[in-house]
Order: C-alpha cells, then sequence, then structure tokens
C-alpha cells in the first residue's frame, strides 16, 4: 500500500528539509521525498492532500507512564498508545514502575506482545535498574536487554546509594544500555509535595527544594563521567541542573537531558487553590526555572522533550494537596504546548522542536525513527499549524483526565499519524 | 424623583417627646423603678431624650438602655443585618417598669423582637411600648402605649425619622415613592 | 459576601472588618446569665476534626449554641476515615444529612479548601495543616484592638515556630490588611523557605525582634520539630527564643501578650509573662467564642441589609 503526502510543508531535521514537498511512503517505509509526486502515483494509493499542514517525522516521547500491567484503571497500553498517536506520537519509552515492576524478562516480553496486539504506536519498555525499584539489588539487564528493554531507569524510586547507581552504571554501560535517573536526594524532600519557595511557604505545604534535584544531578553526571556510562536525565527542573548539565557537557560526560512541556509552561504558582493537577515530581519551579530551562533547551544543553505522561484517576487527584498522587498526562497536549511556548513565541525554530521532540529522542535511545530519510520508517505526525484549540480533557483519548492545562487556548493540532505506513489517528 | 413632605419638625418633635414624657409619668405614677430601653439605632438616642425629659419634669433620673434586636428577628434568613449593635442595659430589668422606645412602629415586629430580647435578660414587671410616629400596618396584635404622632401612610412610602444625635437635625418625612408614567 | 471562611489572605478587608464588629457587638451576650438568642434556631452545625482539640472545638460548639444551632461533633477517630473513606466522601455523606453549615479542622494545608469547593453549604476552616487559622487571627485581632483601641500602625511581633504555624499566617495576612505591622521572630530553622517575600519584618534575634512592639504573640513549640532535628534542644530555645519579663522591657511600655494555646510553659513563653499583667491569654479565649459567632450569624445568614 502506498501513501502520498502531497504539498506538504516537510520539516525533517534530520536531513535538513524544511519545505514544500510530496512525501512518498511505501511498504511502511519513507520512499521518497520530491517536489512533484505525479510519477509515483501509480493508481491504487491514498493521495492526502497536505496543503497548509506541517508534516515531520512522528514524534518519540522518551517518559510515558503507561501504566500496564498493574494500574489499568489509570491507564493502558490501548489507551495510552491512542493518546500518544492523538498527540503526534509513534513512539513511546514506558516507564517500569508497574505492577508488577518492569524489571523481569518476562513482564518485557508481556507488554511488548499487548503492544504489537493493540498495534497502535510503537512501545519501547525501559526496564528497573534494581529488582523491584527497590533502593538495591540490580536486574538482569542482559536478559532485560534482550527481552526488549532499551534502556533502564531508576524513575520515580530515585537511587540514593551512589554506590548501587555507579554499580548499575558500569553493569548498564557494558551492555551498551544507557541509564535515565530521576535526580532527587530524598533526605531533602521528606513528605514535600511542590516546589520549596514563597508559594508553598503560602499554601503550608513543605516544599521540595531545588537543591533536592541538583545535588542529584551533579552527583549522577559525576558518577557518568567517572564510569563512561551513557546518563540522560530525566524531567530537568531547575536552573541549577541545566548548568550542572551544561558544565558535565563541557567536560565530555556522555550525558543527555530532557525537560517537559510543564517546566517551561507553568510556575509553582499553578498550584495555588491547592490545585492537585498541577502537582507532579519533579514540582512546577518558579519563572527563573523556566527561563533557564528554554535557554537550556535553545542552546543544546537539553536535548529532548518528553511528556512524563503520569495519568491518575479522577478520584485519586480529588484528595487533599499532599496526599494526592504525583503527576499529569501530557501526550495530548505536548506538541501544542511546545508549539505555543516556544515557537509561536519566536524562541525556538519549528525544527529546533521538531529536533527535541523526535530525532533526539530517537539518538538518545538509538530508536528507529526520528528521520523520514528514505528507507526509514513510516513513522510520521502531521500537523495543523495554524489551528488554535481549547484543552478538553473530557475529549482525551487517555483514561485519565488529570491536566494543569483544562481550558488552556493553544496552537498546533495533530491531525493526522502514521506508524509503519498505517494510518493509527485521523483527526474527526 | 420619589417625592419627600416633612410632616414634622424639631419644634413638633421636641413636644411630642414632652407629651410622652409627662403620659409616662401620669401612667406610672412616677419615676420609681422605671427603665428606658431603646431599640437600636434610633430608638436609642430617643430613649435618652426621654430619661432627660422624665428628670427636667420630676426631678429623678431614670436608667436608659440600648436593645440590639437584630439576633431576635424572623427575617434572618433573607435579610441579614450586617451592622450588628450591642445591648447595653445598666440596671437589672427584673420587676422593673421597661419602657421600650422606638422611633416608628410599622408591623409590629421590631417590638416582637424586641421584647422577646428583653426577657432573655430578665422577668421585667411590665413592659410598655413608647414611639414617635406609629404609621399602621400592623401584622402582630401589638399597640403602643404612648404614641407621638399616628402618621396614615401607605405600604409603599418610607417614614423616614431623622435624629440630631444622628443625623444632625430632627425631622420626620414621608417619602413617596416614584410616580407611575 | 462572604460564603465560606477558609483563609484570611482570600477575606476582603470589608469582610474582616464586618467580623470583628460583629464579634465585638456579641460579647456583651457572654456575659448574661442566660446565654441563648434565637437567631440559628433549627440550623445544624457540624464540626469534623481530624485533629485533637479541645480548645477550638469547645469554643465553635458553645458559640453555635449561644446562637441556637445544633451541633454535632465529629472525631476522626469514631467516623468512618478510620475505615478508609475519602475526606470528599466524608463531608457528601454529611452534608446529605442536611447539615447547614461544617466547621472542619484538618492535619492537611489545603482540606477546607477542597471540601468547601465541593459543598454548597458554609464551611469554615477551623485549622488545615500549616496553612490557615482564620479565626484564630480573628479573635487575636479582636483582642488587640479591644487594648489598643486600634489595628492600624501597630507592630505585632510574632515569636516561635513561623514556619509549621497556621496561626502565623492567618495573622500576617489579617493584620496586614488591617494596617498593622507584623514580624516574624524565629530561629532560622523554623522560618519557611522565601519568607522574605511575604509582608513581614524577619528576625533570628528576639531581642531585635520584639523591640518597640505593640503586642508579642509567642507561638506553641511542637516537640515534634525535636525529633525532626530543627532544634538542637529546649533549652537552648527557652533561653534563646522564650519570652520573658527581662525581654519584654525593649516592647514598648504597654505590649501585651498572647498566645494561641495550649502554652509550653517555660519553653516559648516564662510564667512571669503569662501570668502577668500584660498577658491577655484569657481574653482571647473568650474572645474567640464572641468571633466564632460572628462568623457563623455572617455565613448562615441571608442576603446582607444595612
Amino acid at each position: 500500500m502506498r501513501t502520498i503526502f502531497r504539498k506538504a510543508h516537510v520539516c525533517d531535521p534530520s536531513q535538513g528539509i524544511d519545505r514544500v514537498a510530496d512525501v512518498v511512503v511505501d511498504e511502511g517505509k519513507v520512499l521518497a521525498i520530491v517536489d512533484d509526486s505525479t510519477p509515483y502515483d501509480v493508481g491504487s494509493c491514498e493521495v492526502i492532500d497536505c496543503s497548509g499542514l506541517v508534516l515531520t517525522p512522528g514524534l518519540i516521547d522518551l517518559h510515558v507512564h503507561l501504566r500496564e500491567p498493574g494500574f489499568e484503571y489509570k491507564e493502558d497500553v490501548q489507551s495510552g498508545t491512542a493518546a500518544a498517536v492523538a498527540g503526534g506520537f509513534t513512539a513511546v519509552c514506558c516507564m517500569p514502575n508497574t505492577d508488577p515492576p518492569l524489571d523481569e524478562p518476562s513482564v518485557i516480553r508481556g507488554l511488548l506482545k499487548r503492544a504489537e496486539q493493540v498495534g497502535v504506536a510503537r512501545v519501547y519498555p525501559i526496564a528497573a535498574i534494581t529488582k523491584g525499584l527497590q533502593p538495591e539489588g540490580l536486574t538482569e539487564m542482559a536478559a532485560l536487554k534482550e527481552a526488549g528493554a532499551v534502556a533502564v531507569t531508576d524513575d520515580a524510586y530515585p537511587l540514593q546509594s551512589a554506590e548501587v547507581l555507579r554499580r548499575g552504571m558500569e553493569y548498564a554501560g557494558q551492555l551498551g544500555l544507557p541509564v535515565l535517573t530521576h535526580c532527587e536526594d530524598k533526605s531533602l524532600t521528606k513528605d514535600a509535595c511542590m516546589n520549596e519557595g514563597l508559594t508553598s511557604t503560602i499554601m503550608g505545604l513543605r516544599g521540595m527544594p531545588a537543591v533536592a534535584e541538583e545535588t542529584q544531578v551533579a552527583r549522577n553526571c559525576l558518577l557518568s563521567l567517572y564510569t563512561g556510562c551513557r546518563l540522560h536525565i530525566l524531567h530537568v527542573s531547575t536552573a541549577g541542573a541545566v548548568r550542572i548539565i551544561r558544565w558535565a557537557k563541557e567536560r565530555g560526560a556522555p550525558v543527555t537531558a530532557e525537560t517537559c512541556p510543564h517546566y517551561f509552561a507553568l510556575t509553582d504558582e499553578a498550584c495555588m487553590g491547592y490545585n492537585t493537577n498541577a502537582k507532579m515530581n519533579p514540582p512546577l519551579r518558579t519563572q527563573a526555572d523556566c527561563d533557564a530551562i528554554v535557554e537550556g533547551l535553545l542552546d543544546g544543553t537539553i536535548d529532548a522533550i518528553a511528556t512524563d505522561h503520569a495519568p491518575h484517576a479522577a478520584h485519586e487527584k480529588a484528595q487533599e494537596f499532599a496526599l494526592a498522587p504525583f503527576g499529569i498526562v501530557g501526550l495530548e497536549t505536548a506538541f501544542a504546548l511546545s508549539f505555543t511556548e516556544l515557537v509561536s513565541t519566536g524562541r525556538m525554530s519549528l525544527s529546533a522542536l521538531i529536533e527535541k521532540m523526535s530525532c533526539q529522542p530517537a539518538k538518545i535511545l538509538g530508536l528507529p525513527g526520528g528521520t523520514l530519510a528514505p528507507g526509514a520508517p513510516a513513522d510520521i505526525a502531521l500537523f495543523d499549524l495554524k489551528r488554535s484549540w481549547t484543552v478538553r480533557s473530557s475529549e482525551f483519548r487517555s483514561k485519565s483526565r488529570n491536566t494543569p492545562f483544562e481550558g488552556w487556548e493553544l496552537t498546533g493540532k495533530p491531525v493526522l499519524t502514521m506508524v509503519a505506513g498505517r494510518i493509527v489517528y485521523r483527526e474527526g | 424623583m420619589p417625592t419627600e413632605v416633612k410632616v414634622m419638625d424639631a419644634h413638633e418633635m421636641r413636644r411630642a417627646l414632652t407629651r410622652i414624657a409627662h403620659e409616662i409619668l401620669e401612667r406610672n405614677k412616677g419615676a420609681e423603678d422605671l427603665v428606658l430601653v431603646g431599640i437600636l439605632r434610633r430608638g436609642a438616642p430617643l430613649a435618652h431624650r426621654l430619661s432627660r425629659l422624665i428628670e427636667n419634669i420630676e426631678g429623678t433620673s431614670v436608667p436608659v438602655g440600648e436593645l440590639d434586636i437584630t439576633l431576635y428577628r424572623d427575617d434572618y434568613r433573607t435579610h441579614t443585618v450586617s451592622d450588628t449593635g450591642a445591648t447595653r442595659i445598666p440596671v437589672d430589668i427584673t420587676d422593673k417598669k421597661v419602657v421600650l422606645v422606638d422611633e416608628v412602629i410599622y408591623t409590629g415586629r421590631t417590638v416582637r423582637a424586641a421584647i422577646s430580647a428583653l426577657m432573655d435578660l430578665g422577668r421585667p414587671a411590665c413592659v410598655q411600648l413608647a414611639v414617635l410616629i406609629d404609621r399602621g400596618h400592623r401584622e402582630l396584635p401589638i399597640r403602643p402605649d404612648y404614641v407621638g404622632k399616628n402618621l396614615p401612610t401607605s405600604r409603599q412610602e418610607f417614614v423616614d425619622v431623622r435624629l440630631e444625635e444622628i443625623h444632625g437635625e430632627d425631622s420626620v418625612c414621608i417619602r413617596k415613592p416614584d410616580e407611575e408614567r | 459576601m462572604l460564603t465560606d471562611l477558609i483563609a484570611l489572605r482570600e477575606t476582603e478587608p470589608g469582610d474582616i472588618r464586618l467580623l470583628l464588629d460583629t464579634a465585638q457587638s456579641f460579647r456583651e451576650i457572654l456575659e448574661r446569665p442566660v446565654k441563648k438568642v434565637p437567631t440559628l434556631r433549627g440550623r445544624q452545625v457540624v464540626t469534623l476534626f481530624y485533629e485533637a482539640s479541645t480548645r477550638t472545638r469547645v469554643s465553635f460548639e458553645n458559640a453555635a449554641k449561644i446562637m441556637s444551632a445544633d451541633t454535632t461533633s465529629v472525631a476522626a477517630a469514631t467516623s468512618s476515615v478510620q475505615k478508609g473513606e475519602s475526606l470528599l466522601d466524608t463531608v457528601r455523606n454529611l452534608r446529605a444529612m442536611q447539615i447547614d453549615c461544617l466547621v472542619m479542622r484538618h492535619p492537611q494545608s489545603g482540606a477546607a479548601h477542597l471540601v468547601a469547593q465541593a459543598l454548597d453549604i458554609p464551611v469554615v476552616n477551623a485549622g488545615d495543616g500549616m496553612h490557615e487559622h482564620p479565626t484564630q487571627a480573628l479573635l487575636d485581632m479582636l483582642t488587640i484592638r479591644q487594648h489598643k483601641g486600634r489595628l492600624e500602625g501597630l507592630t505585632v511581633a510574632i515569636v516561635g515556630d513561623i514556619a509549621h504555624s497556621r496561626v502565623a499566617r492567618s495573622n500576617l495576612w489579617g493584620l496586614t490588611k488591617m494596617g498593622a505591622k507584623v514580624r516574624f521572630v524565629a530561629p532560622a530553622t523554623l522560618l519557611p523557605r522565601d519568607v522574605h517575600g511575604l509582608p513581614v519584618e524577619v528576625y533570628t534575634d528576639l531581642r531585635a525582634g520584639v523591640e518597640g512592639a505593640d503586642v508579642v504573640m509567642a507561638l506553641r513549640l511542637q516537640q515534634e520539630r525535636m525529633e525532626r532535628g530543627l532544634l538542637p534542644s529546649l533549652r537552648e530555645y527557652a533561653q534563646r527564643w522564650g519570652v520573658n519579663a527581662k525581654v519584654l522591657e525593649l516592647t514598648k511600655p504597654d505590649c501585651i501578650v498572647m498566645h494561641p494555646g495550649p502554652m509550653n510553659r517555660g519553653v516559648e513563653i516564662a510564667d512571669d509573662v503569662a501570668d502577668s499583667g500584660r498577658s491577655v491569654i484569657l481574653e482571647q479565649v473568650t474572645n474567640g467564642v464572641a468571633i466564632r459567632m460572628a462568623v457563623l450569624y455572617h455565613l448562615l445568614g441571608g442576603e446582607a441589609s444595612a
């Protein structure tokens, strides 16, 4: 089956393409990007008129909580990947804090099988670095890699012991598995539920100081330099963390970093009124942090934008602020938020954004995709960047509605998503 | 424009109050055991004036109290008074002859509330009622003992008693609502 | 118009003044032999307390009873909280019993806010975590006003565990809205982060902090602060930050001393202060009843008329 995207504004930073062209897809792969696709139109192929639309390599999300197995009332592979493709994502990397956690090959294989059955977006499991995400006890990473894990992580259960992390990095390093770390010194965040600062002081809530994130970012970067292991810093939220990562990169540490749209779109003031949909970990910080995050994205210190899509049921969020779980959904708002906050405001080019949301994520974990080079998988997103729309969580494909962006007017809407040559999402 | 008609000036008010002072003394055979209790706000200055008038006539001073009836009103749920006052009665009213004083009697509901409020403070020997203006339209079986002036009104009209102590002048006006066009 | 009383930070200055004036006018009722007015006859007021408290709960219940409301007291230990029911489910069930007003205390900041959003009846915050305790601040302000005749222009030094104190927060917002100057005096480990961003003068030195003050308010020091390692010892705290007669020599001569209770005598407040003529601590308690009567009066009433 052949598909021709006609007269699309093609934006593929991996090849330096940023112009109107036709994209021809055949047998699940990109066949060609040409000015005139007439010769390729052999009949019986679907021709999609893309006038006025932007076509990019499908977005890749490095950080998603699909919640399956164990927490299917929040999300599952079906609903999570449906949300992903509705947001322009063709692949998601899913985190291991499930029940059971992704710490054994059988669980990884089971998950991949489910993803294949559902067949919406590509799913890349990230395994736990320790058994049961406990403070120590490395997982069988070689077997996990064989089963399909693309990286290991301590997400949501940050390793407090530098020794455990050091050995984990050494072990993962020999296997070529990147280590993804959630940076948080738990001794500084006991019982805390939001950023520590004026807002937490006014609200009377225990705060997580920025330094709790920064000390671990520094420690982990130093361990990366020391062990030579590929380190990826998850969800960077503070100005200090950006500076430390910049320093580590300058010294040649094999470190990459991601942030999430909420860390540049919102400050901790969004928590006012005890809005549990603005509660996540790391927490929303200050305007100075938001500005530093954008600066880090622009100068390449921060390589990627991920969502940290963390669905929770309504009743879990309808609690006292400190008792509500951390996390917000993000798959269906991430692109539009990033486009609105970064590109529409003139701070970032469209191709730089696609770089952060597609090309770099693919490179960081060595995944297929992130490019429309001939022969690459036909993972494609099509956006209407002129369209303004209002975030209505009731319309989400995700099972959960925990977004702080309800009612926001955003620009840029995914209109069609293709995975391996198959249209998996089409608006309307 | 609503129209306003003055029905009592300062002289007439003084004469009315003087007459009421005489009537109170006559009815109670002197000033003994009398307590004057003004209903807040406009009844309170009138009670003080009556006390002075009685003192002028009789040479005895009569204790004066002020009664806030806000907490006893029957329309609390629909119209909550924000400007509450404090009840101040300098003597125990038990076995005293209490004369309640208010500026206008209309439906009788304020007086009903005042009697309830009074009863929570003690058991007076009797309670009498003095008003400057009786404008009719009673909704309860209540009748004043001393009236400065009977003033037939319609329910649409508003009787505005202005007092030197509060408003800087003594007068009573009837305000008529807007003429229908 | 007031619909709930959750936080003085969110209360209009006009409403604060109204509550103080109303409470002042109600004080007389507390002096009567028969302390009963019929205003709230037939109204159901529920006090829902998830934290131990004698003073505040009794104060609210007495206020409601003086106003002729019926009161029901729900303590977390005896309620379905023990069965794992959520806060919102608990209060929705109470509401379904056709109650008219909910007074609640909860260890979590924001709990009253959460409940007020979910219920269509007035909710009164009787203390939520480290957030606010608005009726305490109102009764403090009423007490200060009775002694000083005003709030505007006064200097009020609040001494002690500011970081964890809802009383300090409510007083800060209430007093500054009424034109008073507020100082926070505490050891650095008991000051909240970015405290300088609040409209307050901050001192770690007690002597400097109380100098020239019109009011000194000592806060209760919880034993837990020692356990969390925020202070080396009670002894050092009492020596450095305990309010005693000697330190009060630095204040204005007519300075009054307050404490929200319960007091740790010899820790945050010395006996020679607590029992002195400067102490207005028991007047605070009496004013608490009047303030809570005023709060119930305005929250349970109808459309305001002058």
